[in-house]
């Protein structure tokens, strides 16, 4: 007859202590809808407060009597660490939530197949949709993406296979790149092109203002991607007889293809809704426009930002559409970037 | 061996390999179009640089250290439509006031949020918890700004005004709470509060990632002595990432300073010096810009040039110094 001795696990909680912080939670719950009750103060900040004070308050008395103070000091961090988790995601789940609730209701078919050249933002739902924002956003996306992820690999590919003399200042640089506020890209293209050579607004002058937000994005992820490239490779390629010219176009660059894959999504994902160059570039049409060079452009950002600004419930109710068209692009970028990355990690 | 060299060469020795240090030809263009590619950067810098400076050159000679200083901003032209030089003034300085109060508040809300995110995710949550966090808190920073300048306006604004209201009630006394007219509506507090939840993603990566290189040892340490995880946290991994938390900080600053659109939508912009945080009027450069550019004549476009170029200084400056910060704390900076 064998015995099998069952693996004991002395750190997990006993049944006694799940039974106590559970009590202390439902004690938590009610004191706070005891004190809410019972004193002037309401509202869901009250709840939440009190009933926060009173669930670190009895852990921290229950923990001060079992363990002494430095396990009930302990308690109270976790709670209060706990606390702050949730106030930074709680923002996110709003944010979620609202888009999809409020988004929802100006949903319909339209959206991809009408402009807005007949309509105002004003009138029913039903009527006019995004087909100019869509194209003008993918055009304006298109154009920043074939000026900054040359420049942008390029960096990387300095900072992380060439390393030359210029090393520190160029990474210095393309971190204060990335800190660039978007509205001065705005009025750079506005000061150095618009008003000194082309003297309308376009599309493409408004991709160049994207493309100086994008190209850090680019630079950074793709540096990161690159250094996780094994120097193995790289000294097998040099080895082998290659220059480094052929060591880093036929060896090193294909096997971060992926993650550089990634790099060019979170760029787009970054600029995909940035607004303020746009308001001040593209001049915003209401139709189709194909020709980036010529022309108003219009673009998702500039719709929902016209829409929010007219203010009618119609107009607000399409802002809420738009953003909802826009985030879930957004999303859809960012997960297949983390599928992406996550594939290469895997291997 | 010396026999089989012999025959060697007897069957005719290949010609000797050139041994040299010097880079191929095609190296050498390589390496100049990567670096002259990753000079763009530099380049970009300079000519936006330039090119503020260029055309709000004028305006900040006739307007001098006024631009920075005052707080007026106004085009008086005389009947002929000409800008008058003597009455016409442009000052920043109401809101340059109203960019560090929204940018500082955005920081004093943000940056305990962040910190005690990342000690979560660093030493609390489970493994499945912390993937999924992160990746959430990351799919936060890439929402565009103008998502979060619509939901402050809808969402946020109601409950923040009552947030308001009570900090003005039980606060009072407090001369940033204090106010003469109970406007609550569209204040820089408001304005902070969607800065803050900007800059909250920004934050915590910094800093988990720099709490993520606390010395393992150091950790196990504090735990072999018996401490508790908040002991250990508060002895070893507090102070190997103050910096580190100082230069994550200094980085949403930065962000908050710069940003237009949501601050826009939230904000009522007002021309004026404000220092009471609950009053619902201020502003901030980037959202200035946005204000008055629609409908400038051609003197207040050289004039918001300037102002631009005042933004571009101050976000750089901030932004060298955490990266400077960051950089020294061990971090790989963000």
């Amino acid at each position: 007859m064998t015995t099998t001795i069952r693996p004991q696990k002395p750190w997990q909680a006993s049944p006694s202590q799940r039974l106590i912080s559970a009590s202390v939670l439902a004690l938590s719950v009610a004191a706070s809808f005891l004190i809410v009750a019972l004193t002037p103060m309401k509202g869901k900040l009250a709840y939440f407060v009190v009933f926060f004070l009173a669930f670190a308050l009895l852990d921290f008395i229950f923990h001060f009597a079992s363990r002494g103070l430095s396990a009930a000091k302990d308690s109270l961090a976790r709670a209060v660490i706990v606390l702050g988790i949730a106030l930074g995601v709680f923002p996110i789940i709003s944010i979620l939530a609202t888009v999809f609730v409020r988004g929802y209701k100006g949903l319909h078919w339209g959206l991809f197949t009408h402009d807005m050249k007949l309509n105002s933002v004003s009138d029913p739902i039903g009527q006019g949709g995004l087909l100019h924002a869509l194209t003008g956003t993918t055009l304006l996306v298109l154009v920043a993406l074939i000026i900054s992820v040359p420049l942008g690999i390029l960096t990387a590919v300095y900072m992380t296979e060439v390393r030359g003399r210029f090393l520190k200042p160029i990474k210095f640089l393309v971190q204060a790149m990335s800190g660039v506020p978007s509205i001065v890209a705005g009025l750079f293209i506005l000061s150095s092109i618009v008003y000194t050579v082309t003297k309308s607004y376009s599309g493409f002058v408004g991709s160049l203002a994207l493309s100086i937000l994008m190209i850090p994005t680019v630079a950074r992820t793709s540096e990161e991607v690159l250094l996780l490239i094994p120097n193995d490779l790289r000294e097998a390629g040099t080895a082998l007889g290659g220059t480094q010219w052929r060591t880093v176009a036929m060896v090193v660059v294909p096997a971060a293809r992926s993650g550089l894959v990634t790099a060019m999504i979170l760029g787009v994902a970054r600029i995909a809704g940035e607004t303020a160059p746009i308001i001040l570039l593209t001049g915003g049409g209401d139709s189709v426009n194909a020709n980036p060079f010529h022309g108003p452009m219009g673009s998702l950002p500039f719709y929902i930002w016209k829409s929010y600004a007219v203010g009618t419930p119609e107009s607000i109710t399409r802002a809420w559409a738009g953003i909802f068209v826009l985030l879930t692009i957004v999303l859809i970028l960012f997960i297949s970037a983390r599928i992406l990355s996550g594939r290469k990690a895997s291997k | 061996m010396s026999q089989t060299l012999v025959s060697a060469s007897e069957g005719g020795m290949p010609a000797k390999r050139e041994i040299t240090t010097q880079p191929r030809f095609s190296d050498r263009v390589f390496r100049g179009v990567v670096t002259s590619g990753a000079l763009s950067s530099l380049a970009i810098l300079g000519l936006i640089f330039f090119f503020l400076t260029y055309q709000g050159f004028s305006v900040l000679r006739s307007q001098g250290l006024y631009f920075v200083t005052g707080s007026n901003w106004q085009v008086v032209q005389d009947a002929a439509g000409n800008i008058d030089p003597k009455q016409t003034q442009f000052g920043i300085a109401a809101m340059l006031i109203g960019t560090l109060l929204c940018a500082l508040m955005a920081i004093v809300i943000a940056v305990p949020i962040s910190v005690l995110s990342a000690l979560f995710l660093n030493f609390y949550a489970p493994p499945f918890v912390k993937k999924v966090m992160v990746s959430v808190v990351d799919l936060m920073a890439a929402f565009p700004s103008i998502l979060f300048g619509l939901w402050g306006f809808f969402i946020l604004m109601p409950s923040a005004e009552y947030w308001a209201k009570l900090l003005h009630k039980y606060f009072g006394f407090i001369p940033f709470f204090k106010m003469e007219v109970p406007v609550f509506t569209r204040s820089p507090f408001i304005a902070g509060l969607v800065l803050a939840i900007m800059i909250i993603p920004i934050v915590t990566s910094v800093a988990r990632e720099i709490f993520s290189q606390t010395p393992l040892d150091r950790i196990q340490a504090a735990y072999a002595l018996g401490a508790t995880r908040w002991s250990m946290i508060r002895a070893v991994v507090l102070p190997f990432g103050r910096s580190g938390i100082v230069g994550g900080a200094m980085l949403g600053l930065g962000r908050a300073m710069g940003e237009t659109v949501a601050v826009y939508s939230v904000l009522n912009i007002v021309y004026q010096i404000n220092w009471h945080v609950l009053l619902g009027a201020g502003g901030n450069v980037a959202s200035m810009i946005l204000l008055k550019f629609g409908d400038a004549g051609p003197e207040e476009i050289k004039a918001l040039m300037a102002a631009g170029l005042v933004l571009f200084l101050l976000t750089l400056v901030v932004n060298s110094i955490a990266d400077f910060i960051v950089r020294r704390s061990g971090g790989k900076g963000r």
